[in-house]
């Protein structure tokens, strides 16, 4: 590979390149070090008003507890605050949010992949426009009827909520992936007297799981990552963790207990690492496809 | 495939997206219309040995009746759209009669929080998207020039800023420049002023958001940026060098034509990402000094009072903007169509 002619570089400019690299590196990951390191110490040390090398050095950790680093933060939050309730409300979230979407978007994705019509194309701009709307603007239109009916504040309803906000773009995607799945296949499946939803069951299904991994992994991270949804739809019990924490920012900040967050915060990133970990390839290729094809 | 199976199987996607995404739309704009009753208010006779007077009280039984009868409020039309924290109609006029000149008026404009919010929002998606890209682009190459054992790492590390938790990845941010933290401490040192804080100066406040919108996405345009420089014809850029292209030559003119289809698909993904800012301004605490129209839309919602009815007129505007943004993309897609080409 490094043998192209065109690959050949400068000695001045490979270093410019690694330098500027060096620093990107600093910048995307430095941020969140701190913040992990930090999050054990005692919020004296974190927010140092004399030092900035106390965060690491952590001299009043040592003072207040005994030791370099401290699970104060992190018991605060997980156990007197209830942040596992959060915690759970997310899994529920999360899980319920990524299998139904996928479950309707793999439906709808097929068909708006295999409709010649003009309407099938249509709907998809108009699931272009609805995916350009700020969520919280619908949030606004919900209120009032979810209130009047009694459905403010539960889980299920925030659930549904996100699937729908995450169809426009689960159906982009799914689209964009079966119409790389030969129309042969499934024809061909018909020919032979298969139904349209055989020929799907049957031929389709099987094929279809790398792209459904994909798409699921952003429905994961929309449902994850929400805040304005689950902030305005859910009620304090209820609450997922993302809102949970911003609570936090609220109530005790006032106590000095903002190392409540903190540990939250790293609390919340954690599972966020993880699933980068095993599936950077999968969100490469995911962030790539609609973008590559054009 | 027949029209019959197509309902079928988009049925219930389809149902999704009408109950949730089209029906609250039309919620938002019946809403928007419509603001909250006022209290009733009754004249009591209020007799004493010395003699009869007539106070006006509260009726809270009739109001709550009467709110509960019902709960859209009164229609009042354009009303809420034309007051003063959405279109502010009435004091523009008072404001540019008042206004000494064009920069004056401007002022005045960008304190009424409609427009503050407007012009927020705008500044943060004119300038986060292009310096995003740009940012990215210069990422993608650097990490093109690396031997092939550290790309994966690199990638790695470069997707945790995009794909972690907005409102968490701005209080990481937050915490690191807070006057006690370590880039509010460094901040400090280079102005020489130890009183510096972020969360006390407006521009500072616009700029760290700004900085927080290309940390965060800077990696979109990375890694879409990196698979398109995988898919440069090799034997172009070599004819090129043949030909006397220099490294600049072949950038500008084989590497960068055949990245252009994927930034526009990244500038519009982007437009759309950024018009809708929000998480970044309740992380740092940042209402006083920027607000954007999502946040306009939140803080209305939260809180005791729900302002249902200013919360949907700043939605239907903001969803107006949104159209507004992609139209460009949907007149081209409806003349291409037009063309048959789709």
């Amino acid at each position: 590979m490094s043998t192209r002619i065109a690959d050949r570089r400068p000695a001045a400019l490979q270093a410019a390149l690694t330098g500027f690299l060096v620093l990107w590196l600093v910048v995307a990951a430095f941020p969140f070090l701190w913040t992990l390191w930090g999050s054990f110490k005692v919020e004296g040390d974190f927010f140092s008003k004399a030092d900035w090398v106390n965060a690491l050095t952590g001299p009043l950790t040592q003072v207040e507890t005994g030791g370099a680093f401290t699970g104060q933060g992190y018991w605060g939050a997980w156990v007197q605050e209830e942040f596992w309730r959060a915690a759970l409300n997310t899994l529920i979230v999360v899980v319920c949010v990524t299998c139904i979407s996928l479950t309707f978007g793999t439906l709808g994705g097929y068909a708006l992949s295999r409709s010649p019509y003009r309407y099938a194309f249509w709907l998809l701009i108009v699931a272009l426009v609805f995916r350009a709307m700020p969520p919280v603007t619908l949030v606004s239109g919900y209120l009032l009827p979810f209130f009047q009916w009694n459905l403010w504040g539960h889980l299920p309803t925030a659930i549904i909520v996100l699937v729908a906000i995450n169809q426009p773009f689960t159906l982009w995607m799914l689209t964009s992936f079966f119409r790389n799945i030969p129309k042969d296949l499934d024809e061909s499946a018909m020919v032979d007297g298969c139904s349209r939803f055989q020929a799907f069951r049957h031929v389709i299904i099987p094929v279809m799981w790398p792209g459904v991994i994909t798409t699921g992994l952003f429905s994961f991270l929309l449902a994850y990552n929400d805040f304005a949804v689950t902030a305005m739809l859910l009620s304090t019990e209820n609450q997922t963790m993302v809102p949970k924490l911003a609570s936090f920012l609220g109530t005790t900040q006032t106590k000095g207990n903002v190392m409540f967050a903190v540990a939250a915060v790293v609390s919340t990133t954690a599972p966020l690492f993880v699933l980068v970990l095993f599936f950077q390839r999968q969100i490469v290729s995911g962030l790539t496809a609609g973008a590559v094809k054009g | 495939m027949k029209h019959r199976t197509f309902l079928w199987f988009i049925l219930p996607s389809a149902t999704a997206m009408v109950l949730f995404i089209a029906l609250p739309i039309l919620s938002v704009l019946i809403q928007s219309v419509f603001a909250p009753h006022e209290q009733v208010v009754r004249e009591v006779e209020n007799c004493t040995v010395f003699g009869c007077t007539m106070t006006t009280m509260v009726d809270q039984e009739a109001t709550r009746a009467l709110r509960e009868a019902e709960p859209l409020g009164r229609f009042v039309g354009f009303g809420i759209y034309t007051d003063r924290n959405h279109l502010a109609t009435s004091e523009i006029g008072a404001q540019w009669a008042a206004s000494t000149g064009i920069g004056d008026f401007v002022n005045r404009l960008l304190n009424l929080p409609f427009y503050g919010a407007l012009a927020f929002t705008l500044t943060y998606t004119a300038l986060v998207t292009p310096l995003s890209i740009a940012f990215g682009f210069v990422i993608a190459l650097s990490v093109n020039a690396l031997p092939r054992l550290f790309r994966g790492p690199m990638i790695f590390v470069s997707l945790l800023p995009m794909i972690v938790t907005p409102l968490v990845g701005a209080l990481i941010l937050f915490w690191m420049v807070d006057a006690r933290g370590i880039l509010g401490a460094a901040l400090q040192a280079v102005a020489g002023d130890p009183t510096l804080s972020v969360l006390a100066s407006t521009p500072l406040m616009w700029t760290m958001l700004i900085v927080y919108g290309v940390w965060s996405s800077a990696p979109f345009a990375f890694v879409v940026y990196y698979a398109g420089l995988q898919t440069v014809p090799q034997d172009t850029l070599e004819s090129a060098m043949i030909d006397g292209a220099t490294r600049w030559h072949r950038i500008r003119y084989v590497v960068l034509p055949h990245l252009l289809p994927l930034t526009t698909f990244m500038a519009l993904i982007k437009i759309m990402d950024n018009f809708r800012v929000f998480e970044p301004i309740v992380s740092f605490n940042a209402a006083a000094h920027a607000q954007s129209l999502s946040y306009f839309i939140y803080s209305d919602l939260g809180g005791e009072t729900r302002l249902l009815s200013s919360a949907a007129a700043t939605s239907v505007l903001t969803i107006l903007g949104v159209v507004v943004l992609l139209s460009p993309v949907l007149v081209r897609t409806w003349r291409s169509f037009g063309r048959g080409v789709a």
